[in-house]
């Protein structure tokens, strides 16, 4: 089950090769991972995706915990929480192709950034599910490329971390 | 003040009385400052790594945190299995490291190696320093970290540059304020409750204890709890001689190379009451089974133990002396537990009294321990190698008030010789034992050297078999097929080796001859080695 963990650390040098250093010790695999400093720019937040268990996830938590520059640390719940990823995918557009591909995204809510005779780049900031959805529909016009940032997310509601 | 200056100066304010070190290039600095204040003592190890153990030796008998320094690159790595020994057995350790220049960080110059980087997955805590002015704050938070929760080491790498920057003004923190390290300390009531009761409902209560009884100091506590409700112990290799052999509620140590007794006790309890215990492999092989077949309590101060290895019915989470404290205030009806403990008695009594085999020429490990356990100070601290030597210690040496101290976590060969020599320098009076192998006394023989310059009294007993023991049993055993490189073939004449610094020897072959070479040994003036021929068929079941 994928589960999302937000972590509060200290914003220094060596705190994210502590943390992934974490999960490679214990042959954990992480599917995505995202840091971005907070509005206390003294504090970031790391927001991080594993497949695993309940248990595995907890093990995840108390040893994060246990890293003296983790400040805090929530597995989030499923059904509440706000999931977000952005993508930049560059696609092979011609005068035949182009507004095809414009009706998708206009469909998907995708943003054209840049353009050339040859191509569009264009960037969607969605939940994964839908970012997949958005590449398999471009699949066909030969994608160049995708980077993707990994999911960064907030509690629902007024709480938070 | 420049930032060696600071650092030492840092360190006088926690009250380091002795540093265990090599000195190299970028570590000069800081050397060069140390060398103004005699009151803290220096002992140069012959590798960095036994400066790790030293340390560890000193921090287990004086409850305060050891300090190691030594230089970057080649003086950082070797300390690295000291620094990993410490980790896996809770010790506080606080190691300083030179570096190199911080503006040459990063182009593979003369000695450098990124030590923060390697340490990190067994560490608890480590720094690379880069302004001297805060190398107080640094200081104070590193041995902070060191000796509370759940004790462990901590690095300070220092550039040698920072080693030579002038601070702007030397203030040495009152407290300690960091916001992602909060350890508990005491244990939830609510908990409490539910254990008093759990004791209460049981009628085959045992309690294992680990090294955390050691780390948090409630030994007091924990035979207290004991008697009090008659609960029979068994312990880890970690918390041996929290109980004295002959204590009616002792049922010896746990595990794939324990005792029998304690291994029927915890096989058959319905009550299992951990005590600073992370249930390791080889303490306890199956702990879902355990889990499957008895109630658990887990007392620990370190969340992430609960869980790990068992799913404890109640967690406990808090420093092991508070939370006996706590148990102990409470009303607790004893269980009904005589037929239990009568039953485990018969056990215990039957292996104390086993009558070892002999063998014309050689001495059993058990026959010789059992005496010298008997003949030893009530307070006598004992170190101990790892390999055979090490098991038959932790079965057969029999234990007062003293503590027995070995590599249980990690299993370093060559710990016990320098632990010893730390133990020695926390408490000059206290009788010292070292009990190793040929193999094991080999991995760290140069450390004599420290032993010579302090001309401290330490008696090691060796044992001899010419065989890396421990290793050959296991090649022997399936799906392996016979030794291979475990023969100590080329192995010095020991007796020379003591001489060459200063250390007289005793060669004891004869069971007959060894109670009067026990105490000819034990007696004589200064450090002394005894060599125990051992048959290299000798196992550790037989």
């Amino acid at each position: 089950m994928k589960q999302t963990i937000s972590v509060l650390v200290e914003n220094q040098a060596g705190v994210l090769n502590r943390i992934t250093g974490l999960f490679s010790r214990r042959a954990f695999n992480i599917e995505s991972l995202a840091v971005g400093v907070t509005d206390d720019p003294t504090i970031s937040r790391i927001t991080i995706i594993v497949d695993s268990g309940n248990s595995v996830v907890e093990q995840v938590e108390k040893q994060l915990n246990k890293l003296v520059e983790v400040i805090k640390v929530r597995t989030l719940e499923e059904n509440n929480h706000i999931g977000r990823e952005l993508m930049l995918l560059k696609v092979n557009a011609n005068n035949k192709t182009r507004q095809d591909i414009m009706t998708i995204c206009e469909i998907m809510g995708a943003k054209v950034n840049d353009i050339s005779p040859t191509s569009l780049t264009l960037e969607l900031s969605d939940t994964p599910d839908r970012l997949d959805t958005f590449q398999a529909m471009m699949r066909p016009f030969s994608i160049l490329e995708v980077a993707r940032t990994g999911v960064i997310a907030v509690q629902k509601g007024g709480g938070k971390i | 003040m420049n930032g060696a200056q600071a650092l030492i100066e840092s360190l006088l304010q926690e009250h380091v009385d002795h540093i265990f070190g090599y000195a190299g290039a970028t570590i000069c600095p800081a050397v060069d400052a140390l060398k103004e204040h005699p009151e803290i003592g220096y002992t140069l190890v012959r590798t960095e790594q036994n400066a790790g153990h030293m340390a560890s030796g000193y921090a287990r008998v004086s409850g305060k945190t050891g300090v190691c320094m030594v230089t970057s690159g080649p003086g950082a790595t070797n300390l690295i299995t000291g620094i990993a020994t410490a980790y896996m057995d809770s010790i506080p350790l606080v190691a300083i490291t030179g570096q190199v220049p911080s503006h040459l960080l990063g182009r593979d110059i003369f000695q450098e190696v990124d030590i923060t980087g390697a340490v990190a997955p067994f560490s608890k805590h480590s720094y690379l320093v880069k302004n001297a002015n805060d190398i107080p704050r640094i200081v104070k938070e590193a041995f902070h970290i060191a000796s509370t929760g759940r004790p462990g080491p901590v690095l300070i790498d220092i550039p040698i540059d920072v080693q030579n920057q002038e601070l702007k003004r030397f203030v040495y923190p009152e407290e300690v304020n960091i916001r992602g390290y909060k350890p508990s300390v005491k244990g939830n009531e609510l908990q409490i409750k539910r254990v008093a009761e759990a004791i209460s409902r049981s009628k085959q209560p045992v309690i294992c204890a680990g090294g955390g009884v050691w780390l948090s100091h409630a030994r007091d506590e924990l035979v207290e709890l004991a008697e009090r409700n008659s609960i029979p112990v068994i312990k880890t290799m970690m918390g041996l001689s929290v109980l004295p052999t002959d204590h009616p509620l002792n049922m010896g140590m746990i595990g794939a190379h324990g005792n029998r007794c304690a291994n029927k006790a915890l096989a058959k309890a319905d009550l299992l009451i951990m005590v600073g215990t992370r249930a390791a492999d080889r303490a306890v092989m199956d702990p879902g089974e355990i889990q499957r077949r008895m109630a658990t309590i887990h007392i620990d101060v370190d969340p992430a133990e609960i869980g790990k290895n068992m799913q404890a019915a109640i967690p406990l989470v808090g420093d092991v002396k508070v939370i006996l404290r706590q148990l102990l205030e409470r009303d607790i009806t004893p269980p009904d537990s005589a037929a239990w403990r009568e039953q485990l008695r018969e056990y215990r009594t039957a292996e104390l009294s086993r009558v070892f085999p002999r063998r014309e020429g050689y001495v059993f490990p058990g026959t010789l321990l059992r005496r010298l356990g008997d003949k030893l100070r009530d307070d006598a601290a004992v170190c101990v190698d790892v390999g055979q030597n090490q098991i038959f210690a932790c079965k057969y040496l029999p234990q007062k008030h003293g503590r027995l101290l070995t590599s249980g976590g990690l299993g370093t060969m060559g710990y016990a010789l320098p632990a010893a020599i730390g133990v020695k320098v926390a408490q000059p009076d206290r009788q010292t034992i070292v009990i190793c192998g040929d193999g094991s006394f080999q991995m760290a023989m140069n450390e004599l050297a420290a032993i010579r310059c302090a001309g401290m009294d330490i008696k090691i007993v060796l044992f001899r078999n010419h065989v890396l023991g421990l290793v050959n049993q296991i090649q022997n055993a399936a799906p392996y097929h016979g030794p291979f490189g475990v023969a100590l073939d080329g192995s010095p004449d020991f007796e020379t080796i003591a001489s060459a610094y200063g250390i007289p020897s005793l060669v004891l072959s004869d069971e007959d001859a060894l109670d009067e070479t026990l105490d000819r040994f034990l007696d004589s003036r200064g450090s002394c080695l005894l060599i125990c021929e051992v048959h290299p068929d000798v196992g550790t079941n037989d």
